[in-house]
Formats: structure tokens, sequence, C-alpha cells
């Protein structure tokens, strides 16, 4: 069920102007629709340098593709879709991708706000660092592992974040204030495989190594008084904190599962990219990867619960009480969903692909909690770990031009083997402690690979997505103190 | 003779293995696999692991090569030192099978093992023949 992709050639690519900030690959060759590239000069100039554009292009001409694919602000080279890539796709004639969603199912961001100052917390930085670095596992070896037997973890398959909540980790607001509210329903824990089982009981409630990360910050600027007073941000100076990750090995075995599944069963003679492989919608291999799919974003939502709570007694433990830090938002960023939105006049279900994209949805939807419904879904963008981090709020806008998405981070510029030739991971720790920036990493290595200056420029992404109005500023937050895997 | 060579890629990590044969490149790619998360020459050598990975082609049972290794890592957390026995590829009507063994140790802290690589993926996969070599790209 693979369609014919022949966009094989980037001079095969023509780049049509519609504005300052939207550009578009006309549908040609094999493309059923066109390709829209949300981005300034400034950001399209790096997206050029990849295979991202032709990669987009592919997207456009997978079977039942609705109205366009999307690169957003962020875009950059990934394997099948672009990371930063968005897609609909009609749910009868449609396909769903694992390249489209990605490896790391349910990647994704929390935002916690405190009751905390920068003055209060400041002399007091060091030791709350280091005890989340106590309490939250990387996830190397046995350190910290929580024990679990094959029967719980299918119970954290169906269940998600509120496993974690029964288990005494955190809230039921805390489930309230999650997309899907932690739970993907769709889960069936019998379609992973065994062999995706045996990677993720060693791992739950692990952050993991890469860009996976527990950030201390404070609110710089406010943008948008009356929408961070109601998503519980009341000053500048206000102390955060954000968390980043996913499924662990679990979810990347799932992917990588159903990549072969559908290749042995569909081929992939016609792909330029194999892990462009998909499988029509309401295909059974279709319906288990999607099964499959949602068990892992459960584990995702599962395991960012319990760093959650670790962080929570960090700050109690130092503190003397967590009262106050309350959860903003969870978000995810590598998902295929099934959504209703107005596609030429008229609502309809369709199968949402967002890999490396924030949905982004605007006052009313259904789908955000009670407390946000007037004003629309906050959304949690963070940069590198030297640079800031925004918060910001879905539109009625993002709805109409990119299915309810916009960009999920800085995404790189430059690449790790660079990064280490570029400068040591002690220096980059030094540079980062002149900025008032304090650094936890389990590796030097680890920490120059993620130096500030591998990333895209943040406030550029962020300021696309404002001004496209597919994602408003509310708040912009700088880092204090970083734990990485 | 070079065992890999580490290519430019901006997200991810992107390798070309070389050897006289694919048993040996697939070996080297191994070794740039594992490289950007641990140095096998710290892994002690007391615990055996066996491999045995099919693939309808060439590509898909590189694909299964490194994600075996990836797969021991995770749910044994084991790492390995070297190739006890190199990797051998038997091919039947056009079919693949690789058997291999490898030894190491569960990881430990001395080992600094970071667990950055989360899968291995198709994306710029050459498996090729003349010259001979393998490039591919892991997701970081």
């Amino acid at each position: 069920m693979c369609s014919l992709l022949l966009i094989s050639r980037m001079e095969d690519i023509k780049l049509k102007k519609i504005s300052d900030l939207i550009w578009q690959i006309e549908k040609t060759g094999n493309m059923n629709v066109p390709a829209v590239i949300y981005a300034s000069e400034k950001l399209l100039e790096i997206i050029k340098g990849d295979m991202t554009l032709k990669q987009i292009a592919n997207v456009a001409c997978l079977p039942g593709i609705i109205k366009h694919a999307i690169a957003l602000p962020d875009a950059h080279q990934g394997y099948g879709f672009p990371i930063g890539g968005v897609a609909a796709f009609d749910m009868d004639e449609g396909i769903i991708s694992p390249g489209g969603v990605g490896y790391d199912i349910n990647c994704g961001v929390r935002l916690l706000r405190t009751n905390l100052t920068f003055d209060e917390f400041t002399p007091k930085k060091t030791e709350v660092l280091n005890e989340i670095f106590e309490r939250v596992p990387a996830g190397v070896g046995k350190k910290g592992m929580t024990k679990i037997s094959k029967e719980e973890l299918f119970e954290v398959l169906k269940k998600g974040a509120r496993w974690a909540v029964e288990k005494g980790y955190g809230t039921k607001q805390d489930l309230q204030r999650t997309e899907e509210n932690g739970e993907m329903k769709g889960a069936d824990p019998g379609k992973v495989s065994e062999r995706a089982v045996e990677r993720g009981k060693p791992q739950l409630g692990t952050l993991g190594a890469g860009n996976h990360f527990v950030e201390i910050q404070k609110v710089d600027k406010i943008y948008d008084k009356e929408t961070a007073k109601t998503f519980g941000i009341d000053k500048e100076g206000q102390i955060t904190v954000m968390i980043h990750s996913g499924s662990r090995g679990l979810g990347h075995q799932v992917a990588s599962d159903y990549i072969k599944k559908m290749e042995n069963k569909y081929g992939h003679a016609n792909l330029p990219d194999r892990d462009l492989i998909n499988a029509p919608i309401n295909s059974d291999l279709g319906k288990d990867y999607y099964k499959a799919m949602c068990a892992a974003c459960n584990y995702g939502f599962a395991n960012r619960q319990m760093i959650m709570h670790w962080t929570r007694e960090a700050f109690a433990k130092v503190f003397g009480s967590s009262e106050g830090i309350d959860l903003v938002y969870g978000v995810c960023h590598n998902l295929a969903k099934f959504e209703k939105h107005k596609i030429d006049g008229k609502e309809r279900e369709v199968c949402i692909h967002r890999k490396g994209a924030t949905r982004s949805f605007g006052p009313g939807r259904e789908e955000i909690p009670e407390v946000y419904r007037k004003i629309g879904q906050p959304i949690l963008i963070p940069g590198s770990m030297g640079t800031a981090s925004y918060l910001m709020v879905g539109t009625s806008k993002a709805e109409e031009i990119s299915f309810g998405s916009t960009a999920h981070g800085a995404g790189r510029v430059m690449s790790r083997h660079a990064a280490l030739k570029l400068k040591s991971g002690e220096q980059v720790v030094k540079d980062l402690a002149a900025k008032g920036i304090e650094i936890k990493g389990a590796s030097w290595k680890g920490i120059a690979e993620e130096m500030p200056e591998s990333y895209k420029d943040i406030d550029e992404v962020v300021r696309v997505s404002h001004e496209l109005g597919i994602g408003n500023k509310v708040a912009r937050l700088v880092p204090l103190e970083v734990m990485k895997g | 003779m070079k065992k890999f060579d580490v290519l430019e890629h901006t997200a991810d990590a992107k390798f070309k293995a070389y050897g006289k044969d694919f048993e040996e490149a697939f070996e080297n790619a191994a070794y740039a696999a594992v490289g950007l998360m641990y140095n096998p020459k710290l892994v002690a050598a007391v615990a055996i692991e066996k491999i045995v990975v099919h693939g309808n082609d060439r590509e898909q049972l590189f694909y299964n090569f490194i994600e075996e290794l990836l797969f021991l890592q995770d749910s044994k957390q084991f790492v390995f030192n070297t190739f006890l026995k190199k990797p051998k590829i038997i091919e039947t009507n056009g079919k693949f099978k690789l058997t291999a063994e490898l030894i190491g140790d569960e990881i430990k802290d001395e080992y600094e093992v970071r667990p950055v690589v989360k899968a291995i993926t198709y994306n710029d996969m050459k498996i090729s023949e003349k010259p001979l070599y393998v490039q591919f790209v892991v997701d970081i």
C-alpha cells in the first residue's frame, strides 16, 4: 500500500513565496497535495541546508493526505518524515506511518509552576538540583530501577499517567492538565512485542539521555498577563520547572517492530526512504500499530508523571513543602491521533501525524482542560540548555492553517560531532555558569553535545509561530539549573 | 584499514563502516554505533550474549543487527567488550541470517554509558558491495 514517490532530487523542488513566513512547494510529480513551510527567510536558509524539503515533499505524496504537508519553523531532517512535520490523512483512504510519528513515541514536555521567587530559590539552587539528580534516574544500568512485573507494565500501557497517580505519583489534577488526560484510550498492550516489553520493564521512570532534561527556570518576561495568570504564572522572577522525556526503549522498539512488519507486508520497492513505510489506517496492521503506539504513548505519560513526582519531592525536601508546585500542562511531540478538524468548511475526523510538533488548539476545543478552555491550550517550547524556553497558547488560526499544530523546540543546527570539536563539556559548563546557569549531567561529552550553539535560535522559531498566529507567546522562561541525562 | 568514518548529520549520527566483507563491515558498524554510548575497551569481558538475527535483505539484516545491540543494552543492561565470535552471514534463497557472539558485562558506573542512541533507522542507509561499505544513521 505504499505510494510511488518520485520527489527524489532536490533540484525538482521549487519553492514559491506566499508571504514573509509562508513558503510552498507546489504539487508536482507524485505529490497528492502541495507542501507548506512556515518559516522566516533566516530559518528557511537553515531548513534548505539538509533534506527537510525533500522529506516534506515525500510526505505530500502519501495516499490520502489532506490539504497540504506542513514543515514548521523548527523543521529539520528526520527519517521518513522530517522532524517538525505535520500531516493529516483521510480516515478511509489514508495511511498511518510509524516513521511519521518517530522512534520516540510521545516524547514530550511538562511545565510546573511554583510559588517560589528567584530570591527565595537562589540560596538553595544547588541543593535542589542535587536532590533532583539523586531521585530521577537517567536510566543507565540498574541504578534507580523501578522493579515492575510484566502484568504491572501492561497496566501502565493501558492507563498511562493514571497508573502512576493511582500508585501515588502525583494528583488527579495532574491528569486533567495533561494532553489526552495522560491516557490514550486506544491502547492495547497485546499489540506491543515481547521485545518492547523487555526493553520497557527496566526503564520506567527514567529520563534517558540525549536532549532529555529536567530544568529549573525563572520567568524572564510575561507577554500576555491575563493568559499567564490563568496558567499559574503570576510574576516575572517566578520559578518554574520543565521536564522533557519520552517512552524510552519501549517506544523505540514499537516503532522498529511496526516499520519491519509493514515493510514485510507491503514491500518498500517504491519508497525513497524505507522509514516512510506505512499501512492504511483501517487495515489490520494499521490498527495494530495505532493500538501499540497508544500503549507506548501511555508509557511516556507514566514516565513523565513519575519524574515530575520525584522533582516535587526534591523541592519538598529542600523547601519543606511541595505546595503550589502545580502542573501547568503536559504536551506530546511525537504522535498520530484521530482528531476533528474543519477542512474546506466541513468538520471531519482525520488522522493527524505530528512528528516533532506540538498540538496547538484554540479556545473552545473540548480536548482542552476546563480551566483553560476559554483561552486555549498551553504550549511549551523548550530551547536548548543555555537559552530560553517559551510558554505559549494555542489558537484557532493554528486549527485553520496547521491542523492545530506549532513548533516543538529549537531544533539542531550543528551535529554532535561538530559540537564536540568546538568546545569541551568543561568549557560549556564554565560558559553557562558565567550566565548563571548550573548544569549537572551524567557525562561531559553529553553536555558538550547539547551546547546552546548546537541549536537554532529559539526566539526566531517562536517569533514565527507568534506572528503567523499558530501559537502565541505568553511568557519567556530562562534556565537556572539543568539536569541532563 | 580504517574501521569507520563519522559523517556529518545535524540532528542524529551518521556513519560509514568499512571491511573486507560485509561481516567485517557490520562488526565495525557495531563499534561505531555503540561508540556513541560507551567505550567497549572499558567494559570487562565476563558475560556472553549470542546474537541471531534475520533479514529479508541486507538492509533489514543490518537494521536487526544494530537493533539487537540496543535491545541487549536496554533489556539486560548488557554492553560488550568485543566479538567472541565475529558476525557470520548466511544467505539462503535471497534471505539472510547473521550469527555472532559478544563478550561483555552488565552496565557499571565505571563504563560511563550514555544511552543516547534511540534506534537504528533506514534513513540514508546504504549497503554497498563495490566499494564495500555500510552507511547508516542512528536516531538520537
